[in-house]
């Protein structure tokens, strides 16, 4: 087991304001884990984090030898594009290829390549010309996805994925994720309120929420309290 | 026509003003997209303002304009961008200060120095005349710069433009490529503008990048189109202020202004097919 990340006593705020804090867990190499938590509850916060854009108030994150900041593909859970963006779906998912780029100008044949097989997987080669800003909210999400695609070399972190997803699109997702993490061995981090696909998926879960905070792998979530709660009322089926 | 513009180029200050004027308008076109798309086109505005207050100090003590206009432009963009990325000062208002202030401290040193006259007018509305035969090597030199510099990061300045967030997690130096991007935008500024003015050179970086996006669905498109956009109008642009005698600076912007009407009247046409 490779530790990738590590985060120690992480408290996360805003303003001197504490969003979360006594976060302890660490995220080994192959691993799928979930984070879950109501609204505001700092998941997205910690994603920014544990991705080195925002610094935490406290604790220390440390990133396991060998995860370069660009071997993570990244899907946020808003990308404010100005309404008037002019950018095709290939121009954008091509742009998740730049960060293996380094100092190279122009994208290879290679790229272009990878850049259509995502686009294939999440079927949405038919849409490689359209302008980007005219797409549904959901074709949008699924050319983020694919740029995310592009972007993963070891590590994919996901904030909540499947929103504006229709159904068979959302379980076809679940399904690729669980795959490129089999298959390939990537480390997912997901961000999701679908708990109950999240427990099918994940082999570890993170609940925040105020001052419980649960970590641990999917059977010690289920059988704990916090995981009881949250899961239960609802029937799995 | 052939004869005007036979005539145009029989003038050795006017071959200077339109190879100058050509690369200028390349060197804005392409930044402008960038600059516009991420709401930074108040930053080219600032820019021209503050280099107008370095021309006009650098002619009061008779130093080379340009040697001294550059370096203070580059260096007010990093502030202005400093400025526009950090939450506490509110971007706009603090270009808006810095680039009355410049120009006040500009018109102050022009009327101790010389008296009002020409001089504000020229750095004002730009004149055709102010190339000598350095400044236009200085000027070739640095726009070719520019291209070369923006063609070689056109992927990074892609993504930086698009998403700026998705482009700093996966590792491309965000902070880097803004500053390429408003250093780059400061060169030009600092040498279209005596040719088109410190009011109007902002256009330039502007115009053309709107102009293009009411017509066309990439951003490669866009880049493209803005660039062929950009030299044509200038072209237009210095053969009416030859034929009709009015200041070039102005006749180029009244050229891209029809032609963002044009394009404005296409894309509406194109919408609605
Ligand atoms: N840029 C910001 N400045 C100040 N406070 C913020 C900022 N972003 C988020 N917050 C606050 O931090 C808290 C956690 O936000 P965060 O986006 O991490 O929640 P979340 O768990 O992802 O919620 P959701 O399920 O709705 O996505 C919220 O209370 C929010 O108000
Ligand atoms: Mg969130």
């Amino acid at each position: 087991m490779i530790p990738l990340i590590t985060c120690e006593n992480v408290a996360l705020s805003y303003d001197n304001k504490i969003i979360a804090e006594n976060l302890n867990f660490i995220i080994n190499e192959g691993d799928y884990l979930c984070i879950v938590g109501e609204n505001g509850s700092g998941k997205s916060t910690l994603m920014r984090a544990l991705l080195g854009l925002k610094a935490p108030s406290e604790g220390t994150i440390t990133y396991g030898e060998g995860l370069k900041q660009t071997e993570i593909g990244y899907l946020p859970q808003q990308t404010a594009v100005q309404r008037d963006f002019p950018a095709s779906v290939f121009e954008v998912v091509l742009s998740g290829c730049l960060s293996q780029r380094g100092a190279k100008p122009f994208y290879s044949s290679d790229e272009k390549k990878l850049a259509l097989e995502n686009m294939e997987r999440l079927k949405i080669s038919d849409l490689k010309k359209q302008c980007y800003r005219n797409l549904s909210g959901g074709q949008q999400q699924r050319v983020l996805l694919s740029r995310a695609l592009c972007a993963t070399r070891k590590m994919l972190l996901l904030d909540e994925p499947v929103t504006g997803l229709d159904p068979v699109v959302s379980s076809e997702l679940y399904c690729i994720v669980k795959d490129i993490n089999k298959q390939f061995g990537i480390t997912i981090v997901m961000i999701s309120h679908d708990i109950h696909s999240a427990a099918d998926h994940a082999d570890h879960i993170l609940h925040l929420g105020g001052d419980d905070v649960f970590f641990g792998t999917t059977e010690e979530y289920k059988n704990s309290e916090i995981g009881k709660a949250y899961l239960g009322g609802h029937h799995h089926d | 026509m052939i004869d005007l513009i036979s005539e145009l180029l029989s003038y050795h200050f006017i071959v200077r003003a339109v190879i100058v004027g050509v690369l200028v308008s390349l060197c804005s076109a392409l930044l402008g997209v960038s600059l516009v798309l991420k709401r930074y086109s108040m930053i080219g505005d600032g820019l021209s303002h503050i280099g107008f207050g370095a021309l006009a100090i650098a002619a009061a003590l008779n130093l080379a304009p340009l040697a001294v206009a550059v370096p203070v432009v580059v260096g007010a963009a990093f502030l202005l961008l400093r400025m526009s990325e950090s939450r506490r000062v509110s971007g706009d208002a603090a270009i808006a200060l810095a680039s009355t202030s410049a120009v006040a401290i500009g018109v102050i040193v022009i009327s101790l120095s010389s008296g009002m006259g020409n001089d504000v007018y020229n750095y004002m509305f730009g004149s055709i005349l102010a190339m000598s035969r350095g400044d236009v090597i200085l000027s070739v030199t640095l726009s070719i710069a520019v291209l070369a510099l923006f063609v070689l990061s056109y992927n990074k300045i892609f993504a930086v433009t698009f998403d700026e967030t998705f482009a700093r997690a996966t590792g491309v130096h965000t902070k880097r490529y803004n500053m390429l991007i408003s250093v780059l935008a400061a060169i030009t500024v600092v040498l279209g503008m005596r040719m088109m003015g410190a009011l109007l050179i902002s256009s330039l970086i502007i115009f053309p990048a709107l102009t293009s996006m009411r017509v066309c669905r990439t951003f490669r498109g866009v880049v493209i189109c803005s660039a062929i956009v950009s030299v044509i109008c200038f072209l237009i642009g210095i053969v009416i202020s030859y034929a009709a005698a009015l200041p070039t600076g102005a006749s180029v912007v009244a050229v891209n202004l029809v032609v963002f009407a044009l394009f404005s009247a296409v894309g509406a046409l194109l919408h609605r097919a």
